[in-house]
């Protein structure tokens, strides 16, 4: 691959189709986009798989940064059903709210959400982070397998249902808590995990703030509903 | 799939620009329900003047207006072809224009009366539609838009939303109900008579049902409805004084919501309420699963 400029390249969506787009990011000529008119186009940003920072200026639809890898995306506004899907590693950082399934069953990487996420944040997620600054939705966490949501608001019903080796704080309240999902105790190590997951998430103040770690409550599996070698 | 976006004004000052806030409602929604589109206006007086009522048709027959004219020769009737509907506005209470055109044409359906609402709907693409049904011009303190991808029935008007039941009763659905035929039994041996073979349309009638017969508000026959129909849905119901969202226990299908001083707007996605003015400072939400929420005028 050729050496990429550092000159940020500009791409207007209301003269580029998403495809156009997408082709250009899946093989970088840049370290750095601009995407302005947005405009809620659905699939925007999909499959970034290099070490590129991508600034889009507004609202996405369904799927924006879906497969993401290795990338650092930034989304000005709201975001549609399903942002960071099975998303790999990187970053993704909504600044708007998020609508529903945000960071569904994604392996790594981290997803944060200034605002509110919607039903179903991190649904089956297989080791990717979340940390959303306001709250979340109904069924959030559903059969969550591996890694962590930080959410700072209140989280909806059913948290965590059928849930198995994801962990789970939550600072404000649950509505309801999912079927084997049970709030648990933060050792040490839960609390400097929570520390690190909201420096990475831009919260350093909170982070060193020992009171604000102390409002959040652990929560994860009970483990009566299945019975592999959860090694914990 | 399918597409809806409503908005319900607070404030007045709006009326003059609801049919240009709602035209660009239609480029957010779309892409969701490329093959038919309807729609139901609240208070454009020009459409419906005051002391005027609506009836719209499908499949009326040609001398419609002559029909008309001869059974109500003071009623200054008007009629107006938008799409595959017909619009008729007569000076008298829409119960007796109802009446008196399901008696003059009772080949044709009626699929909207109202006294301070305008119901049409078309088959093609929503954004020619939105042209067909001079939706820039509109004005109002409500509207209601529906692009559909049919699923549960053919693509043809009777089959494109709003369903408009009662008198300004209009129901958009996204979503597919499951025992709809069980219900609508129900709802015919109690005497209420259908016109499609929709699921929405039992929906719609089971609201007016409970409304009219049962004595429910909107929030009350909407919550009954969650109850008794089985099936995935986000619906928007509008009545000549309400607006209501309900969605289904698994929140099935996507809304959002924006509140704000001058105004409420609902949508399947984001985009199609993003222009509207003060967007920035609404408070913007998507309802939780099982939810019913109104307002009122």
């Amino acid at each position: 691959m050729e050496a990429l400029t550092d000159t940020t390249v500009e791409i207007d969506l209301s003269q580029s189709t998403v495809r156009e787009l997408n082709a250009e990011l899946h093989a970088p000529t840049s370290k750095s986009y601009r995407v302005s008119n947005s405009r809620g186009l659905h699939s925007v940003a999909v499959g970034i798989k290099d070490e590129i920072d991508v600034e889009i200026d507004g609202d996405v639809g369904y799927y924006c940064a879906g497969m993401h890898q290795k990338g650092n995306l930034t989304i000005a506004g709201m975001a549609g059903p399903g942002v960071a899907e099975n998303m790999m590693s990187g970053r993704v950082h909504i600044k708007g709210h998020a609508s529903q399934s945000a960071a569904a069953t994604a392996h790594g990487g981290l997803l944060v959400v200034d605002g509110n996420a919607s039903t179903r944040c991190g649904i089956s997620l297989k080791g990717g982070d979340i940390v959303v600054k306001g709250n979340i939705g109904a069924l959030s966490a559903f059969m969550a397998q591996a890694g962590r949501i930080v959410v700072c608001g209140d989280a909806g019903e059913a948290l965590g249902d059928s849930i198995f080796e994801a962990r789970l704080y939550v600072r404000g309240s649950v509505a309801s808590l999912g079927t084997d999902c049970i709030a648990k105790e933060m050792r040490d190590e839960h609390r400097e995990e929570l520390a690190q997951l909201l420096k990475d998430a831009g919260m350093e103040d909170e982070a060193n703030d020992s009171k604000y770690l102390d409002s959040f409550t652990r929560y994860g599996s009970a483990r009566t509903l299945y019975h592999f070698n959860s090694g914990e | 799939m399918c597409g809806i976006a409503g908005i319900h004004l607070r404030d007045e000052s709006l009326v003059p620009q609801l049919g240009s806030l709602m035209y660009e409602m239609v480029e957010g929604i779309v892409v969701r329900g490329p093959d038919s589109a309807g729609m139901a206006i609240y208070g454009d007086r020009e459409r419906l003047p005051e002391d005027y009522s609506s009836v719209s048709l499908l499949n009326a027959p040609e001398d419609i207006q002559q029909r008309l004219i001869e059974k109500l020769p003071d009623a200054d009737v008007g009629i107006e072809e938008l799409a595959e509907t017909t619009f008729i506005r007569a000076k008298v209470k829409s119960e007796e224009l109802a009446e008196v055109v399901r008696e003059a044409a009772p080949e044709a359906m009626v699929i909207g009366t109202g006294d301070d609402s305008v119901v049409y709907k078309g088959v093609g693409n929503p954004m020619d539609l939105r042209e067909t049904y001079r939706l820039s011009e509109a004005t109002g303190w409500q509207g209601v838009i529906h692009t559909r991808l049919a699923t549960e029935s053919a693509i043809d008007a009777e089959g494109a939303h709003p369903y408009s039941v009662g008198n300004g009763l209009s129901m958009v659905h996204n979503g597919s109900f499951a025992n709809y035929m069980s219900v609508r039994r129900d709802l015919e041996d109690k005497g209420v008579e259908f016109d499609s073979h929709n699921d929405t349309e039992v929906a719609a009638r089971f609201i007016a049902y409970r409304m009219e017969q049962e004595g429910d508000d909107l929030d009350a026959a909407l919550k009954e409805l969650a109850k008794t129909l089985d099936g995935f849905f986000t619906l928007l119901v509008t009545t000549e004084d309400g607006f209501a969202v309900a969605r289904d226990e698994f929140a099935t299908k996507p809304v959002i919501i924006a509140e704000h001083p001058q105004w409420v707007a609902m949508a399947s996605e984001f985009q199609a309420i993003a222009h509207l003015p003060g967007i920035e400072d609404a408070e913007i939400f998507e309802p939780e699963p099982g939810k019913v929420i109104t307002w009122k005028r």
